[in-house]
């Protein structure tokens, strides 16, 4: 049985049609991927991301349990604020991505994969039992209580104070939803109970993603509400996917799995080795120092081709061209209008500019290495 | 509600087919391009190619999967819509008209009694 999310039924009111996601039951699309995702680089789109999983990490060593699970440096986040980081399990391997927020001192927020919630909550029980701060420690699966939905977009700055009103109540405290800075966390109040607000999300546009136990619905409406004369529209999965994509950020299960590292991924920025030991850390500084055998790079289809898509086999070119990889993920680009995709090779084929294939039903298609993101925003004049 | 023109016969696969004499013109229904949503990508079959009924011989690709075309008789493809792959969108915007996929000769007339008539592919789509 899927689980459904509270903001089912106005996902089948607004006509979303619904696909499998982690084991949930989510809109793909509602009108069109392209229109959604097309309302997102240009105005405002929401989405329902209550599917996501939630922890609370407490206690008086809360910091210190989790800078020895996850991969980057918790000690600088104040409170208020949040980091990407990454949690691996003792071979470098990534068990999940996830968002941390500092809450207050000794109390965390971790926004973590629908599919990896299970796996992610045993982990840290497990560790936590086995490890020096059993008693200090406070691990919460939260995820049943939360729903959530990201707002994002080039407008939503313009009318995200029309939807949550007011000032915050700490930790980051700012006078209105649209005075948090990128990364920032605050607490307001909506319809007298208290929700979260992060300018965060997952689309590479300024937006925000509001966690909240009670008034996910009442939110969404209002977001609706407040948002369309903005050019706000609801978007699915499917949008989300391709905004992801052309940002080039992993999605857990197609660049990030239990075998591949954070290092392999290209995200060393979020691995902290200064920091002391951490899971996976003696692999990843090796990993960094010697370097890796595989890659994920991002490339752009040259020709008019089909899309590439997840699992086509990566080609080098020439007389001597020999498979070299497999594309991890992949689809047209809506910004662009060509084939985007991500996948993994051997490092001598990594650096932008270096040309590949992609072998679609059979055939080979020419495709180009390029660097990461695949799509910037374009500079006003 | 998707549109279903009386005058055309249809597969199960969701293809309609528009006989004209021997030759069938072939294409997807309003409701699969609407499930399939936004497409961005036609493959035709070459001109020449004989294919058999129920046989997978073009491919539609939208923004999310790549789906096969199955030709839903067997013939001779004669001809093919450039224009389709030009501009994929057409699938979605007259996927009657503009949007139509490839002209077969028709090997076997007889086949076509196999195929659907618009009361029962609208039934079979539940609508």
């Amino acid at each position: 049985m899927l689980k459904r999310t509270p903001l089912f039924e106005a996902h089948q009111k607004l006509g979303g049609k619904l696909i499998e996601f982690g084991g949930w039951e989510m809109p793909v699309q509602y009108t069109s991927i392209l229109d959604e995702h097309q309302a997102v680089r240009t105005a405002a789109g929401l989405f329902d991301i209550s599917h996501m999983g939630e922890v609370v990490v407490s206690g008086p060593q809360a910091e210190a349990f989790l800078n020895q699970t996850l991969t980057n440096d918790v000690r600088e986040l104040a409170a208020g604020r949040g980091q990407y980081t990454l949690m691996c399990n003792e071979r470098g391997g990534v068990i999940d991505d996830l968002y941390i927020f500092r809450l207050m001192r000794t109390e965390f927020l971790l926004i973590i994969n629908a599919s990896r919630t299970d796996r992610d909550v045993e982990w840290m029980t497990q560790r936590l039992a086995s490890g020096p701060y059993a008693s200090d420690v406070k691990v919460t699966n939260a995820s049943d209580r939360f729903g959530a939905v990201a707002v994002q977009g080039p407008r939503v700055k313009e009318f995200i104070n029309g939807c949550i009103v007011g000032s915050s109540a700490g930790p980051t405290e700012v006078d209105q939803a649209s005075d948090l800075q990128k990364n920032e966390l605050g607490l307001f109040n909506f319809n007298r109970m208290v929700i979260y607000v992060a300018r965060t999300g997952y689309t590479g546009e300024d937006g925000f993603e509001i966690f909240a136990p009670l008034q996910i619905v009442a939110i969404w409406n209002k977001l609706l509400e407040v948002g369309r004369p903005f050019g706000l529209k609801p978007c699915g999965l499917g949008a989300r996917d391709t905004l992801r994509t052309e940002m080039c950020y992993p999605l857990y299960g197609q660049e990030l799995d239990e075998q591949t590292t954070p290092i392999e991924a290209g995200l060393g920025f979020f691995v902290a080795l200064d920091k002391g030991d951490f899971v996976g850390r003696a692999v990843l500084a090796e990993q960094k120092e010697k370097g890796v055998s595989k890659k994920c790079v991002a490339f752009k289809m040259t020709d008019k081709s089909a899309p590439p898509r997840p699992h086509y086999g990566i080609w080098s070119t020439g007389a001597d061209a020999k498979h070299i990889g497999e594309v991890v993920s992949g689809t047209q680009s809506p910004s662009l209008g060509v084939g985007i995709g991500m996948g993994y090779v051997p490092p001598q084929f990594a650096k932008p500019g270096t040309a590949m294939e992609i072998e679609i039903r059979g055939k080979r298609a020419p495709a180009v290495v390029v660097q990461k993101p695949l799509y910037r925003k374009p500079t006003k004049g | 509600m998707t549109n279903i023109p009386f005058d055309l016969k249809y597969a199960k696969s969701h293809e309609w087919v528009r006989v004209s004499g021997d030759t069938a013109t072939v294409g997807i229904t309003d409701h699969a391009q609407h499930e399939l949503t936004d497409v961005v990508f036609v493959e035709l079959p070459a001109v020449g190619r004989q294919v058999k009924a129920g046989e997978a011989c073009a491919v539609v690709e939208s923004v999310k999967t790549a789906s096969d075309i199955y030709s839903p008789v067997s013939g001779q493809i004669v001809e093919v819509n450039q224009a389709a792959v030009d501009n994929p969108a057409l699938v979605n915007t007259e996927p009657y008209g503009g949007g139509w996929f490839f002209k077969i000769q028709l090997s076997n007339l007889v086949e076509l009694n196999n195929l659907l008539s618009p009361e029962s592919y609208k039934a079979q789509i539940g609508q």
